[in-house]
């Protein structure tokens, strides 16, 4: 199917153009700086809007991508090819839903380099939102890549004390993985003559090969989740971001590794893939005990929600390599609601970073007797953090679960105590931040949510709570194109039997 | 009708959640407490209507909830006599304490979150007898949890309530980890998680081949290993909702919460929802005995284990609580003989003589400015004689006052005997254990509740001058709950006794029975409890009896003529007392066991496991690295020329040495 309209490349672009707009308004006056802010706000709901336009148009019961375009660019070699289909298309909505938000969210608390701060924003939303529309191998490599320049800006210098640590830090892990996988790219291209990864989803590759592409991926998108024992940038990263980086960080790139899973790994290296799935519940395993263990007794906010994402990213790995229905239709799931929670979660910490000025827990203590509101919009997300049935976090958890009891009870049985330790760090969180007598004088005098912070929080509530109600929505568009990777490695599997 | 009875609650949570504020504490109380009554009534009329006829059951479909592969899943809700006898319990109870709250809570500052919060749980709860599936049983079951969480913490600025409702809600997931691993394996094992599939497949499934059908934990199971399996994780989530053996350290501690809040959760509802579950799932149980027997000896250790502590607690509440624990051990045990009828049975009168134990315990608290101590009670029997009188009933109707062989009896003494008695009559390997632990149990029983009573209404006030003063009885809002509590512990036993357990005296009525439940409880072809139990020596239907009699005499001994023994006692078996009295140490011996070292576990992983192992080889290892060698090339250069000389010089001879004797083969 071919649009008339490019679509994703306008989805892709505007926020780009956005950004080349704003280079054109002068120097850091106040009036400047608010009509960069107005200006980013524009664009970033002007790009939502559009891409629900994708959404309303998207044929659900099609597996094929969708809204393809194709034009060359290096003949015989890359071409740039887009197009979306039920696993990427909602990372798409889920990644311009939100820009605005985190726009907001840096309304009052960005007041240094407020334009190049927004430049780098808009320019992450379209290398974003390009990686999950290539269809190109090279193109995807490119805006998965290049992505990582302005996050590495945004921590960098908006960022808190040790930011520059974390940044390289960040950097530093990531760098290691993109090498192996642009290796394995040229590599697979030798192999298959092409970079069009509807072509090479259809191309067998020798079983030798398939180990050491899936491996060199897997350097990358482990890297990216953060699977475990990769993982220890991320909280660093988390902490050092400014509220927008973290709601970022947590909400969309984190998916783009789960992405880069079901993109490439399952469908190219099904053989491979097989072969290490214990490798990789086992790792998953770990990670979500592992680190909901170091959750319970973190002292910085943010730390415990970073670390409390790498554990639910663990049910997301798991639950793609039970490679089964449920199993990746949980993930997917599961990465939706997580980038909705602990976005929302992030910003939550956001709304009392901005007025205390610190994320120690022990600094807060009685937030509910000032901050009626803040505290019920905190309950429900912790709840949904838990996984509490009728919120979104409960499905993809059920699913994820389900899907590695049918591949594998062991695994199940470990991943499920998750379920109590996530009860354990969240639960003790909310009580020291939220619950007890106020009787820290620096609290005395805390204001409740704005009115700027209710537009920002409200949404991403009641979306929570309608998706944990009624998640099909996400189900209808996503289950054709899961089947069908489903039914694909099962062949593949089946052939080599 | 059925929608209005579980989403009238729903209705009234919103309402009073979202706009309490501009409605205001009055308007909050009586919207959800209108809503309730209204959900009540309409269940008595749900109840008259299905259980009293032979409808079959049915399903009302209310919305899709997900589908993924072949797993389908929705919220509707399954009608049988089950779902009808929940509903009425349910909303009986709740709709009382809520008009209850309205006196009790008349002091409080946040009363339209309260109100809100009691109708949330309510609907959580109906939304979990009246599901239809698994999965929806879990919303209901994970709802109540958050409610009760809410509830027990609802005077947040108690550290101690924080700490008990954390512990609540923790505690029950870790029952909630086997009901969920529970679930998956019913679904492997049936594709499917509604009730209506499964217990239609449950026969072709457990007649089996001797095959392995499912592979657990790296053991194949057979189709007999399967279902065990599956019951006992099933177990494992009744275990912690309903505070058994091993779970059940956060009830006595959810006493934290306000009374009203005791009397509806924590004693009349929620905690019944695990003998709810297993009655539920009936179909499955019956084709394990293993389970049930497990499932038996849990219930009777709980009686017996909940009962002992009781005897020497101080705290009105908390005795309360252990004898609540102790109480859903019976109806374990009749669950695990196979007399569901029975355990149900006891699940409904033990809700109104339960909730009426509590709600005037409330009446108590109240009338002595909110001591719970019984030390510092004590003759207030002349200050507040109805509330007095309340008690009474209730004390007499959980102690299972009545005589035996006739039909005079309180409501307990209805479903206690028949407890004991199907024990007495049933096969299971624990039957013999679970009868002798039960009947000690109903000596402790009558034993702490009369010691309640004389503590707390008899003897000489305790309490300070100025508590005395200003004792006063509690208001007609908070009484008239109490009066109609009061009806159902005299009267739901003598009323429905034949519907519930087709027993009457004179004789039995199977078909009554059958005629009643119908397909909502299953017993399997080898369980005859159904016709035995009537059939036991006198002997055994006088034991509650004697034991009640015995317990009664002993506290009046003890309490009333010779208030020093207690003491006395205490003091001579020391060992034995702090045992009780520290409840069998549990809660120590969990924290020295799992919550200690898994908080260490925790700083040593984020310690030594990121920061010195990952990071220390990772990142920070290699930056390390890089510079200490760039620091080292960098020493090098040093600009000496003497030493670039020297070096060149050292390269030279090594170069020389190697051409002579490396090069010369």
């Amino acid at each position: 199917m071919t649009s008339d309209w490019p679509i994703l490349t306008t989805i892709t672009f505007a926020p780009l153009i956005g950004a080349m707009f704003l280079i054109l308004i002068p120097v850091d006056s106040e009036t400047a700086k608010r009509n960069v802010r107005n200006v980013t706000l524009f664009v970033t709901s002007f790009t939502f809007l559009l891409s629900l336009y994708i959404w309303l148009k998207f044929d659900n019961s099609s597996s094929d991508f969708q809204f393809v375009e194709r034009v060359g660019w290096i003949p015989g070699f890359m071409e740039y090819h887009m197009g979306v289909d039920g696993i990427s298309m909602l990372f798409v909505i889920l990644t311009t839903f939100l820009m605005p938000l985190c726009i907001l969210a840096s309304w009052k608390s960005i007041n240094t380099r407020v334009k190049e701060y927004m430049i780098a924003f808009l320019i992450l939303e379209t290398f974003m939102i390009g990686v999950f529309c290539a269809l190109d191998m090279m193109v995807f490599y490119i805006f998965f890549e290049a992505g990582l320049i302005p996050m590495f800006l945004i921590i960098g210098i908006w960022g808190g004390k040790r930011r520059v640590y974390a940044s390289f830090k960040f950097f530093l892990y990531t760098l290691i993985g993109s090498v192996l996988m642009l290796l394995a790219m040229m590599a697979m291209y030798w192999q298959a003559g092409t970079t069009s990864i509807p072509e090479l989803l259809v191309f067998d590759f020798p079983a030798e090969m398939q180990t050491w592409l899936w491996l060199a991926f897997f350097a990358s998108f482990a890297v990216k989740m953060p699977m475990w024992p990769v993982h220890t940038w991320l909280p660093d990263a988390h902490v050092e971001a400014p509220t927008a980086g973290s709601v970022i960080l947590a909400g969309v790139l984190l998916k783009m590794g789960g992405y880069g899973f079901l993109r490439f790994s399952i469908p190219m290296f099904p053989l491979a893939s097989m072969d290490f799935q214990n490798f990789v519940f086992i790792i998953s395993v770990i990670a979500i005990i592992y680190t909901s263990l170091v959750a319970l007794m973190q002292e910085d906010i943010k730390k415990l929600i970073a670390y409390s994402s790498v554990a639910h990213m663990g049910y997301v790995t798991m639950g793609i390599f039970a490679l089964n229905v449920n199993g990746i239709q949980g993930s997917i799931y599961q990465m939706l609601a997580h980038g909705l929670v602990s976005g929302a979660l992030f910003l939550c910490v956001g709304v009392i970073y901005d007025r205390m000025h610190t994320r120690e827990i022990s600094a807060y203590g009685g937030l509910v007797n000032r901050m009626p509101k803040f505290a019920v919009v905190f309950l429900i997300l912790t709840m949904a953090n838990v996984g509490l049935p009728g919120t979104a976090g409960f499905v993809g958890e059920f699913l994820t679960l389900l899907g590695a009891f049918q591949a594998n009870s062991w695994v199940a049985l470990f991943a499920t105590t998750g379920v109590i330790l996530s009860a354990g760090y969240a639960l003790w969180l909310y009580r020291r931040v939220v619950f007890g007598a106020l009787e820290k004088e620096s609290l005395k005098s805390i204001l409740d949510l704005s009115t700027r912070e209710k537009v920002i929080l409200y949404p991403l509530i009641v979306l929570i709570i309608f998706y944990g109600v009624y998640p099909m929505p996400v189900f209808d568009v996503t289950n054709a194109s899961v089947e069908a990777l489903v039914n694909n490695y099962q062949s593949a599997i089946a052939a080599v039997k | 009708m059925y929608h209005a009875i579980v989403f009238l609650p729903l209705i009234g949570f919103l309402t009073a959640g979202l706009f309490g504020r501009s409605l205001g504490a009055k308007g909050a109380e009586y919207i959800t407490t209108g809503f309730l009554i209204i959900a009540a009534i309409l269940s008595w009329v749900a109840f008259a209507t299905h259980a009293f006829s032979d409808a079959e059951p049915f399903t009302i479909q209310v919305m899709h909830w997900f589908s993924s592969g072949n797993l389908d899943v929705n919220w509707a809700f399954r009608i049988d006599t089950l779902t009808v006898v929940m509903l009425v319990v349910v909303n009986t109870v709740s709709s009382l304490v809520h008009v209850y709250s309205i006196g009790y809570m008349h002091h409080d500052p946040h009363r339209s979150r309260f109100f809100a919060y009691l109708s949330l749980f309510t609907f959580a709860m109906l939304m979990l007898v009246t599901s239809d599936n698994l999965l929806q049983m879990f919303f209901g079951w994970e709802g109540v949890g958050l409610a009760s969480y809410l509830l027990i913490g609802f005077w947040y600025k108690k550290p101690s309530a924080n700490a008990a409702a954390m512990k609540a809600f923790i505690v029950n997931r870790v029952g909630d980890f086997g009901f969920a691993l529970g679930i998956f394996g019913i679904y492997v094992l049936f594709d499917s998680v509604e009730f209506s599939t499964i217990f239609a497949n449950v026969s072709s499934v457990a007649e089996g081949n001797g095959e392995p059908i499912m592979s657990l934990f790296g053991y194949e199971l057979d189709s007999g290993g399967a279902l065990t399996a599956l019951c006992l994780l099933l177990f494992m989530g009744a275990m912690g909702k309903s505070a058994q053996f091993l779970l059940h350290t956060w009830l006595p501690d959810a006493m934290e919460g306000p009374t009203p809040v005791s009397a509806l959760i924590h004693a009349a509802t929620m905690v019944t929802a695990g003998v709810f579950l297993v009655a539920r799932m009936s179909p499955l149980f019956e084709h394990s005995q293993t389970a049930l027997t497990f499932v038996t000896f849990i219930g009777a250790t709980t009686a017996f284990f909940a009962a002992t502590v009781g005897l020497v607690q101080n705290d009105i509440k908390r005795v309360i609580a252990y004898s609540t624990c102790s109480q859903l051990g019976y109806m374990f045990v009749a669950l695990g003989v196979g007399a569901y009828g029975a355990a149900i049975f006891h699940l409904f009168t033990h809700a109104f003589f339960k909730a009426l134990l509590f709600l005037g315990a409330g009446s108590v608290i109240h009338a002595v400015s909110d001591e719970q101590d019984m030390r510092k009670m004590g003759g207030l029997r002349k200050h507040i004689p109805k509330t007095y009188w309340m008690m009474i009933i209730g004390t007499v109707a959980l102690t299972g006052l009545g005589i035996p062989g006739t039909i005079i009896g309180t409501a307990g003494f209805f479903s206690k005997d028949a407890i004991i008695e199907s024990v007495y009559v049933a096969q299971n390997a624990m039957s013999g254990y679970g009868f002798a632990m039960l009947v000690i149990a109903a000596l402790f029983t009558s034993f702490y509740s009369w010691r309640l009573i004389f503590m707390t209404f008899h003897g000489k006030p305790r309490a300070s001058a100025d508590v005395m003063n200003h004792i006063h009885e509690s208001p007609n809002v908070m009484l008239i709950p109490l009066y109609i509590l009061a009806a159902g512990a005299l009267l739901a036993g003598v009323l429905f006794m034949g519907a519930f357990t087709g027993h009457e005296v004179g004789g039995h009525h199977e078909s009554w029975y059958n005629g009643f439940w119908r397909e909502a409880l299953v017993a399997g072809p080898d369980n005859h409890i159904l016709a035995e139990f009537h059939h036991v020596p006198l002997w055994v239907k006088l034991s509650p009896f004697v034991m009640m009699v015995t317990g009664f005499l002993t506290a009046y001994w003890m309490y009333i003529k010779n208030p020093s023994i207690p003491k006395e006692l205490a003091r001579q078996h020391s060992a034995l007392y702090q045992f009780l009295l520290n409840k069998w140490y549990f809660d120590e011996i969990y924290d020295f066991l799992i919550v200690n070292p898994l908080k260490w576990l925790g700083r040593f992983l984020w310690k030594k496991g990121d920061g010195w192992l990952i990071d220390g080889f990772g990142p920070d290892g290699i930056s390390a690295r890089v510079l200490d060698i760039t620091n080292r090339v960098v020493k090098l250069q040093s600009g000496y020329v003497y030493h670039y000389a020297f070096a060149m010089l050292i390269g030279v001879a090594a170069l020389i040495t190697w051409t002579m004797f490396g090069g010369a083969h």
